[in-house]
């Protein structure tokens, strides 16, 4: 997928005007938020879980090679093949060869984040095989060609009269003055179109949210079934996945279980939860006759033994985004990329390179809400801050800071000069703010005054009137 | 519960960049809270800021040298105490890590976190103090802000201690632990979303009813202070150690004339 993470600061004025978005993502604060909450209430060992899942996810990245060498031979022990795709580039043409040896025209497409990365879709469509989303909110924004705002809520940013929009101008098939007002009707014409693509798909693509080592299966957690329907018809499965998504055993898998839902929708179990294991069996009454898993690094192996390693123990969850004050402002398509909000923020330029994404880890207050929510307990402030201090040894950092910040560096270590210094801009702003008590604008502080007033120091600064004796 | 010297424990009184320019009466205040709990407070000289501007910004090696500047100023006291969860977790939270290769401050960090605290908690964690006595007729509001909350723990504290304040009514906000916007250089360099999350911050303080906003970071409160009155909202704004000393009698953040008394 193109990334428009360089123009974040024009991203971020068209969305903050968008007021359908403004909306949207209300409804995520009051929703997501508030349910995660009480499932997390209602389980008292969370903590300790979150704990073992943080434990469990550092001794598969210790171990990244073994876990995934063991996943791959189990899988080809099922009769299933991995495909081991250095880039985004190699496990796009590795799809299309796929889909071509099957001579697939059409695509399923359970929900997968791994897809946008690759930007799969589009790639798909020039060489003639047709991808259909079958997720419904991935459904929605394929047809108002679109890319996911959120990974778990690919369509938040889009309102229910939108919906009905999209569908009116995309199924000309129902009659034209039919009632779309209800999420039951959207609902169900969305479920009859899909399921003339799921019948007719020569293959079937999906995401994993785990990899299982010991027995070579794939996990997937969904809540329309759409995921299975999309893996068992079609006669070709082709999973994707990124390497960290691996755990060692199916024991390791409930644990994360138990957080992923929890942590991201606030319920116990999605609805549904599909373990894969290889192609159809004889005997087997169902199963696609072909099962291929992409495994795919693009990045993240380099990552591996950087400041940036804990960012892999993520599990897709989205509690960061759900709870982070700047995602609730600006919703994920200002981010630019595939992965918005915090881990977004941390992941983006560990995989794209910190030139063109310098912004996202800066775009942070760093208020700590999104590692509070964290099930894998991911310092995400801690690496913002981290790709920071890379931006600042290379130089990205504007002019403008360094020199400030050189600035108030050499003064904040000479107690004299500093105490000179803030004397006389207490008394300046004192004299500037005035009878109202505050000011309106001031020549260098164009970003606070901008949108709020400063209010003016109350006159001597305190360290000039305790070293003038006065006492409380 | 900490055991103390004879004569009270002696603390060294951080009184932070933002409030030592902006707001004096934040020091008087905690100074006075820490001196009815017992304390011998001092008031070292050298004291400037605690780094968090080079910090945040990726200045790591700037951050370090304000952080041996600190250790140096303070590192001589029984506790060190600040009022702001910010600062404190600052020096509490990552002075250990900051300094952690610097075999000549290493240990220092680690003792000097051991013994910083902000104001509310350490009045209540370590003084088990809370003999407020103090009066304020008003309907306030709560915010907690990010660093003292989730890096300092600190929730119940300022609640315990208002409590104590007579007529005070407190309303708790819709999302008390949501960020007011400040962050720091975050506010200034984008304003646009620094100004959603302070607006909404304003707007649900407003809701509540109350006529004041207290909180325990200057940082944060100017941020407030200041978008109150820009959007010309009735709302007070003050540190919580103001209320809780009994000196919030002057102007509010932000606030003219009225009763300024210097």
């Amino acid at each position: 997928m193109d990334s428009t993470t360089h123009t974040f600061k024009d991203n971020i004025k068209v969305a903050l005007a968008n007021e359908t978005l403004v909306h949207s993502l209300e409804t995520m604060k009051t929703g997501f938020r508030a349910r995660r909450a009480v499932a997390v209430d209602r389980l008292p060992e969370f903590d300790a879980l979150c704990d073992a899942g943080r434990d469990l996810k550092n001794h598969v990245l210790e171990n990244l090679d073994f876990y995934l060498e063991t996943f791959e031979a189990k899988v080809l022990e099922s009769g299933g093949k991995v495909h081991w795709c250095r880039d985004s580039e190699e496990a796009r043409k590795t799809v299309l060869e796929i889909c071509r040896a099957a001579d697939a025209k059409t695509v399923t497409k359970g929900k997968s984040m791994i897809s946008e990365e690759m930007g799969l879709n589009d790639y798909l469509e020039e060489n003639g095989v047709t991808p259909v989303e079958t997720d419904l909110g991935e459904y929605i924004i394929q047809l108002r060609h679109e890319h996911p705002s959120h990974i778990i809520a690919p369509a938040i940013h889009v309102r229910k009269f939108q919906v009905a929009e999209a569908f009116r101008k995309a199924h000309p098939q129902y009659a034209a003055d039919r009632p779309l007002e209800e999420p039951r009707e959207l609902l169900d014409e969305a479920r009859d179109v899909l399921r003339s693509s799921f019948l007719g798909a020569d293959v079937g693509i999906t995401g994993a949210n785990m990899l299982i080592a010991e027995t070579g299966s794939t996990v997937i957690v969904t809540n329309e079934g759409n995921g299975d329907l999309t893996q068992l018809l079609p006669r070709v499965h082709v999973v994707l996945a990124s390497l960290e998504k691996i755990v060692p055993t199916l024991e390791d898998a409930s644990l994360v279980l138990r957080l992923l839902a929890r942590s991201a929708t606030g319920q116990e179990m999605s609805s549904y939860t599909t373990f894969s294991n290889g192609p159809r069996r004889p005997g087997d009454p169902d199963g696609p006759e072909e099962f291929h898993v992409i495994l795919l690094d693009n990045g993240r192996s380099n990552m591996i033994g950087t400041d940036f390693q804990d960012m892999l123990r993520c599990i897709r969850c989205a509690a960061c985004m759900n709870h982070c004050p700047v995602y609730g402002a600006i919703g994920g398509h200002a981010y630019g990329w595939v992965y918005p909000g915090p881990m977004g923020a941390v992941l983006t330029p560990g995989l794209l390179g910190l030139e063109g994404a310098a912004d996202l880890p800066n775009a942070s207050s760093l208020c700590g809400r999104c590692e509070a929510v964290c099930p894998m307990r991911i310092p995400l402030p801690k690496m913002l801050r981290h790709w920071r201090e890379k931006e600042f040894e290379r130089h990205l950092t504007p002019k403008g800071t360094r020199w400030g910040l050189g600035f108030w560096s050499f003064f904040a270590r000479r107690p004299g000069l500093y105490r000179l210094g803030t004397r006389v801009v207490a008394r300046m702003l004192r004299i500037l703010g005035g009878k109202q008590g505050h000011l309106k604008e001031l020549g260098l502080s164009n970003g606070w005054t901008a949108v709020r007033d400063i209010p003016a120091p109350e006159g001597r600064t305190f360290m000039d009137r305790w070293a003038s004796g006065e006492r409380p | 519960m900490a055991t103390f010297s004879a004569d009270g424990p002696r603390v060294g009184f951080f009184i932070t960049c933002v409030a030592d320019l902006f707001r004096p009466t934040v020091g008087f205040a905690a100074i006075s809270l820490l001196q009815k709990a017992g304390c011998r407070v001092e008031v070292p000289q050298t004291q400037t800021c605690c780094g968090q501007p080079a910090y945040n910004s990726g200045a790591r090696a700037m951050a370090q040298a304000q952080a041996r500047h600190v250790i140096e100023t303070f590192e001589g006291f029984e506790y060190v105490v600040a009022p702001s969860g910010s600062c404190m977790g600052m020096v509490r939270e990552h002075y250990p890590s900051l300094l952690a290769d610097d075999p000549a401050f290493a240990e220092r960090a680690k003792v000097l976190a051991g013994k910083s605290h902000e104001i509310l908690s350490f009045l209540i964690d370590v003084l088990d103090w809370d003999d407020v006595d103090a009066r304020f007729d008003g309907v306030v509001t709560y915010h907690d802000t990010c660093s003292g909350l989730r890096e300092l723990g600190i929730k119940d504290q300022p609640r315990r201690l208002l409590a104590k304040v007579k007529g005070l009514e407190l309303r708790e906000l819709a999302a008390p632990e949501e960020c007011c916007g400040f962050g720091g250089t975050f506010c200034v360099k984008y304003p646009e979303i620094s100004n959603r999350m302070v607006t909404d911050k304003v707007t649900t303080a407003q809701a509540t009813g109350a006529t004041t906003l207290l909180g325990g970071d200057t940082s944060c409160l100017l941020n407030i202070a200041g978008k109150a009155k820009r959007m010309e909202l009735p709302l007070k704004v003050r540190h919580v150690v103001e209320v809780l000393a009994g000196m919030a009698d002057g102007p509010a953040l932000g606030d003219g004339e009225d009763g300024i008394k210097r």
